[in-house]
C-alpha cells in the first residue's frame, strides 16, 4: 500500500486548520460533501495527511473509513506531500518500450519508496507519469524541472546522489 | 392508505405488488427466486454484483432485479439463455478472484457463495487464479479477516455503516486493487470497531469469521487439573437448533444441556442466572439513582459492543452507564467466588466457558477492569453459538435426537425475566418487573411490559410507579442508539432509563448466531421468530421475576448480603473509562 500513510510528520499550521474548519462548516450536512471538502483540504495542505482526514471525518460526522475510501480511490488525491525534489518517471509508450520500468525500479530500490510515496526525510517524492513530450530522449525522468534522458538503470544512483549531496 | 398496486408479468406469470417494490421482491410473490449476492434488504441495495440480472422487455440491457423498481405493464423474464449465460459468466469472474480452499474453509458447508455457484450450475473453473495467497488479518480479539476470499459484495461495510453507524471498514483504493479494510489499512484492533460481529453474519464467504476458541476449550476439557464449567446465554437456546437444520425459533434448551454434559463439562450452569443477578443489581442501582438524584438516564451495560461504542463515541455518557457487569461477567464472577467456595475448589483451577450469541463477548472477557480481586478473570473463553454447534458436530452427536436434561441447579435455576434478556427490550422489561414489584409488591405490580417488546428500532414507554413517573426507551442497533443519544444530548428526548443493544433486535440477532443466506435474511423476520421463542419460554416459567429465583435468594442470603451492598459491588460491578477513537 504505497499510498496509504505518509512517513513525513504532519506539519499543518493553525491557520491552515482554521481554513479547513471553515470549508467543513460550509459543506456540513450537504449530501456528497466529502469530495469538495477533500479537494479544498488538498489545496490547503498540499496533500491529505491522516490528521486532516480525521478532521474531515469528525467535522462532517462521517466514518474515517469513508473519507479514506474516497481519498484512496481518486488518483488526484495524494496521501503524501511532495518532496523537496519531485521525481517523475515517465511511463509513456515510448519510454516504456525503452525500459522505463527498470528505471522506475532502480529509483524505488535506491530510495525505498514507491510511486505516490515520499522519503521519511521529505527530500524525495516519486511519481509515475505519462508522456512528458520528450520521447526522443526515452526513457526519461524529471527531477523538479531537470530532465534526464536516454537513461540506463545504473545511471539512476549517481544522479540521485547529486541531489542528496545538495539537500 | 392502501399502497398503490402495480401489475406486471414475470416469466408470463401475472403478479400484483405494491408500488416501490423491486423486481426481485415481486418475483418472490410469483414463486420465483432470483439469485443474488450483494443484495441485503434494507442494508445493501447497490445492484453492484450483477448476479440478479433479468431481461426487461424494452430495456436495452440486462437489469439488476434487486434495485429495479416495478412499473405498470412491465414484462420480465428471469430465466432466458441470455440471463443464465450472463449470471454464470459473472459468477465465474467473481470466483476467479476468490481463493477456493473450500474443503478447509471455516464456512465450508455454510458458504453462501458456494451454494450460489451450485445454484448457477458452475461445473468448471475456467479462470483459475492460483496465485492467491491467504491474507489473514487477525489483530482483533474477536474476528479474523481474509481478503483472499472477499468478493467485494460490500455487505460487511454496509451493515457496519448503516446498521451500526460505526463504519470502521470500507472499500480502499480502486480497480483491481480494491479491497475492504480500515482507514489507512490499519489493523482492525487499532480501529474503533466495537466487535459486534454483524459483518460476519452479513458475509457470504469465508472472508470473515470469529476468532476460534474451540481448541482452547477442548484443551481445558482434557486437562485433569481443570474444573471446567459452562453457561449458555439466554438467546443461544432458541438459535442453536438452526445449526442442525431445525426451524428458526425452536427452543432446544434441554438438548443443549445434554450436549454440553456429553462434551465433558464438569458443571453445566446457565448464564440466565447471571442475568437474574444483573437485574437485582441494576434494579437496585436504578432505584438508588431515582431516589438520591443520581445520574439519569441510567443506561444498561449488558452489551459489550454498546459499551465500547459509548466509550469511544459518547464518552460523556459513561456516568450514565450502569456500573453492573454484564450477565456473562456476573456469571463468571459468581462461578469463581460463590461456587468455588461452596464446592471447595480453588478459583484458579476453574476454567469458565460461556456460550454467547456474540463476538464482542470474546473481547469483553479480556477487558482488564473485569478482573476479580482474587486475580482471576471471570470467564476464560467465550464461544459463539456457531462454535458450540461445531463442537457438538465434531463429537458425533445427533443433536435433534438428544434427550432433554436440566442445568446443574447451584447456578442453573433462572426466571422468565432472564430468559427474555436475549431480545431487544428484554433487559428493560426484566428490570421493570423487579423495580415495579419492589415498589408495589409482587401481587399488585404489573408483570408484562408489552410496550418495550417487538423489533421496532426505537421504543418508548411511560410507566406510573408509586410516587414516580418513569420514562423508558429501548433501542437496538448502534445507529439507533446514536439517534437516541443525540436526542438526549440536545434535550429533545428525556428518559429515566434506557436499554441499548449493539445488535439490531438484540442478542437473538447477534454476531455469533447461526448463519443464513441473504435471501433468508431478507425475506424472513429472524429476530422476531427467535424472540417469540424466548417470550414463549418466559410465559411458561414458574418464576418470572428475577428476585423470585431461588438461586438469587440463596446467594444473597448466604453469600453476597444486600443487592448493591459491599460484596455485591466488589464482585458484580465495574467502571468504564473513555477510549480513544483513532489510534494515530
Amino acid at each position: 500500500m504505497p499510498n496509504c500513510k505518509t512517513a513525513v510528520p504532519y506539519a499543518g499550521t493553525p491557520e491552515q486548520e482554521e481554513r479547513l474548519r471553515q470549508v467543513i462548516e460550509a459543506h456540513k450536512g450537504q449530501p456528497g460533501a466529502t469530495m469538495p471538502v477533500l479537494q479544498a483540504a488538498q489545496e490547503i495542505f498540499g496533500y491529505l495527511p491522516e490528521e486532516v482526514q480525521i478532521m474531515v471525518a469528525e467535522g462532517l460526522d462521517i466514518p474515517l473509513s469513508e473519507v479514506y475510501g474516497v481519498a484512496s480511490f481518486y488518483s488526484f488525491f495524494s496521501l503524501n506531500p511532495k518532496g523537496k525534489y519531485r521525481i517523475s518517471v515517465c511511463l509513456g509508450t515510448a519510454c516504456y518500450v525503452k525500459g522505463a520500468a527498470s528505471i522506475l525500479n532502480a529509483v524505488e530500490t535506491k530510495l525505498n519508496i514507491q510511486p505516490g510515496g515520499i522519503t521519511p526525510d521529505g527530500v524525495f517524492s516519486l511519481d509515475a507519469c505519462r508522456c512528458i513530450g520528450a520521447c526522443g530522449l526515452a526513457p526519461v525522468i524529471m527531477i523538479n524541472d531537470d530532465v534526464y534522458g536516454r537513461l540506463t538503470p545504473d545511471q539512476v544512483g549517481p544522479i540521485l546522489d547529486k541531489y542528496m549531496e545538495k539537500k | 392508505m392502501e399502497p398503490k398496486m402495480i401489475n406486471l408479468t414475470i416469466d408470463n406469470i401475472p403478479v400484483s405488488v405494491p408500488a416501490g417494490s423491486t423486481v426481485l421482491e415481486a418475483a418472490v410473490s410469483a414463486g420465483i427466486k432470483i439469485p443474488s449476492l450483494c443484495y441485503l434488504k434494507g442494508i445493501n441495495e447497490i445492484g453492484a454484483c450483477r448476479i440478479c440480472v433479468v431481461e426487461v422487455k424494452g430495456a436495452r440491457s440486462l437489469m439488476a432485479a434487486c434495485v429495479y423498481p416495478v412499473n405498470e405493464g412491465m414484462v420480465v423474464y428471469t430465466n432466458t439463455p441470455k440471463v443464465r449465460h450472463s449470471r454464470k459468466l459473472t459468477m465465474e469472474l467473481i470466483l476467479s478472484n476468490h481463493r477456493m480452499d473450500c474443503l478447509t474453509c471455516n464456512r465450508n458447508a455454510h458458504c453462501e457463495l458456494r451454494q450460489l455457484a451450485a445454484d448457477l450450475g458452475i461445473d468448471a473453473i475456467r479462470y483459475a487464479n492460483d496465485d492467491l495467497r491467504p491474507q489473514e488479518e487477525a489483530s482483533a480479539l474477536h474476528l479474523v479477516r481474509d481478503n483472499s476470499k472477499c468478493v467485494l459484495c460490500r455487505r460487511c461495510t454496509a451493515v457496519c455503516r448503516v446498521r451500526q453507524s460505526v463504519g470502521v471498514i470500507g472499500c480502499n483504493e480502486r480497480g483491481f486493487r480494491t479491497h475492504v479494510g480500515c482507514a489507512f489499512d490499519r489493523d482492525l484492533a487499532e480501529s474503533d470497531c466495537v466487535s459486534c460481529g454483524q459483518c460476519i453474519v452479513a458475509c457470504p464467504t469465508g472472508a470473515l469469521h470469529e476468532q476460534d476458541s474451540t481448541a482452547d476449550v477442548m484443551n481445558a476439557l482434557l486437562d485433569p487439573t481443570k474444573h471446567v464449567v459452562v453457561g449458555p446465554a439466554p438467546s443461544v437456546r432458541v438459535t442453536l437448533g438452526e445449526c442442525f437444520g431445525m426451524p428458526v425459533g425452536t427452543n432446544v434448551e434441554g438438548k443443549m444441556v445434554t450436549a454440553l454434559k456429553r462434551l465433558g463439562f464438569d458443571k453445566v450452569f446457565d448464564v440466565d442466572t447471571g442475568a437474574d443477578f444483573t437485574i437485582m443489581e441494576e434494579g437496585t442501582e436504578f432505584l438508588q439513582r431515582l431516589s438520591s438524584g443520581g445520574t439519569l438516564p441510567m443506561i444498561t451495560s449488558c452489551s459489550p459492543g454498546w459499551v465500547r461504542f459509548c466509550e469511544q463515541h459518547y464518552p460523556e455518557f459513561i456516568p450514565n452507564l450502569s456500573t453492573c457487569k454484564s450477565p456473562q461477567q456476573m456469571f463468571g464472577a459468581l462461578v469463581k467466588s460463590y461456587y468455588a467456595e461452596k464446592a471447595g475448589i480453588d478459583p484458579k483451577d476453574i476454567y469458565c466457558v460461556s456460550i454467547m450469541p456474540c463476538t464482542a463477548k470474546k473481547y469483553e472477557v479480556k477487558r482488564e477492569e473485569q478482573r476479580m480481586a482474587n486475580g482471576c478473570m471471570p470467564v476464560d473463553a467465550a464461544l459463539t453459538t456457531r462454535e458450540l454447534a461445531k463442537l457438538i458436530t465434531q463429537a458425533g452427536m445427533l443433536f435433534e435426537k438428544l434427550p432433554d436434561s436440566e442445568f446443574d441447579p447451584i447456578l442453573g435455576i433462572s426466571t422468565g425475566a432472564s430468559v427474555i434478556f436475549g431480545a431487544t427490550g428484554g433487559v428493560m422489561e426484566a428490570a421493570l418487573r423487579t423495580v415495579a414489584a419492589k415498589m408495589m409488591g409482587d401481587d399488585n405490580a404489573p408483570l408484562e411490559f408489552h410496550e418495550v417488546r417487538g423489533i421496532k428500532d426505537i421504543k418508548e414507554a411511560t410507566y406510573e410507579l408509586p410516587g414516580k413517573t418513569v420514562k423508558v426507551c429501548v433501542a437496538s442497533g448502534l445507529a439507533n442508539a446514536k439517534i437516541v443519544l443525540d436526542g438526549v444530548k440536545s434535550g429533545e428526548m428525556q428518559y429515566d432509563f434506557i436499554e441499548f443493544m449493539a445488535c439490531p433486535g438484540g442478542c437473538v440477532n447477534g454476531g455469533g448466531q447461526p448463519l443464513h443466506s441473504a435471501y433468508v435474511r431478507s425475506f424472513n423476520d429472524l429476530r422476531g421468530m427467535r424472540a417469540a421463542a424466548l417470550y414463549n419460554q418466559d410465559a411458561g416459567m414458574e418464576h418470572r421475576r428475577s428476585h423470585q429465583s431461588p438461586v438469587v435468594k440463596e446467594v444473597y442470603e448466604t453469600y453476597l448480603g444486600e443487592p448493591g451492598g459491599h460484596k455485591a459491588h466488589e464482585l458484580l460491578h465495574c467502571t468504564y473509562v473513555p477510549q480513544k477513537r483513532y489510534r494515530t
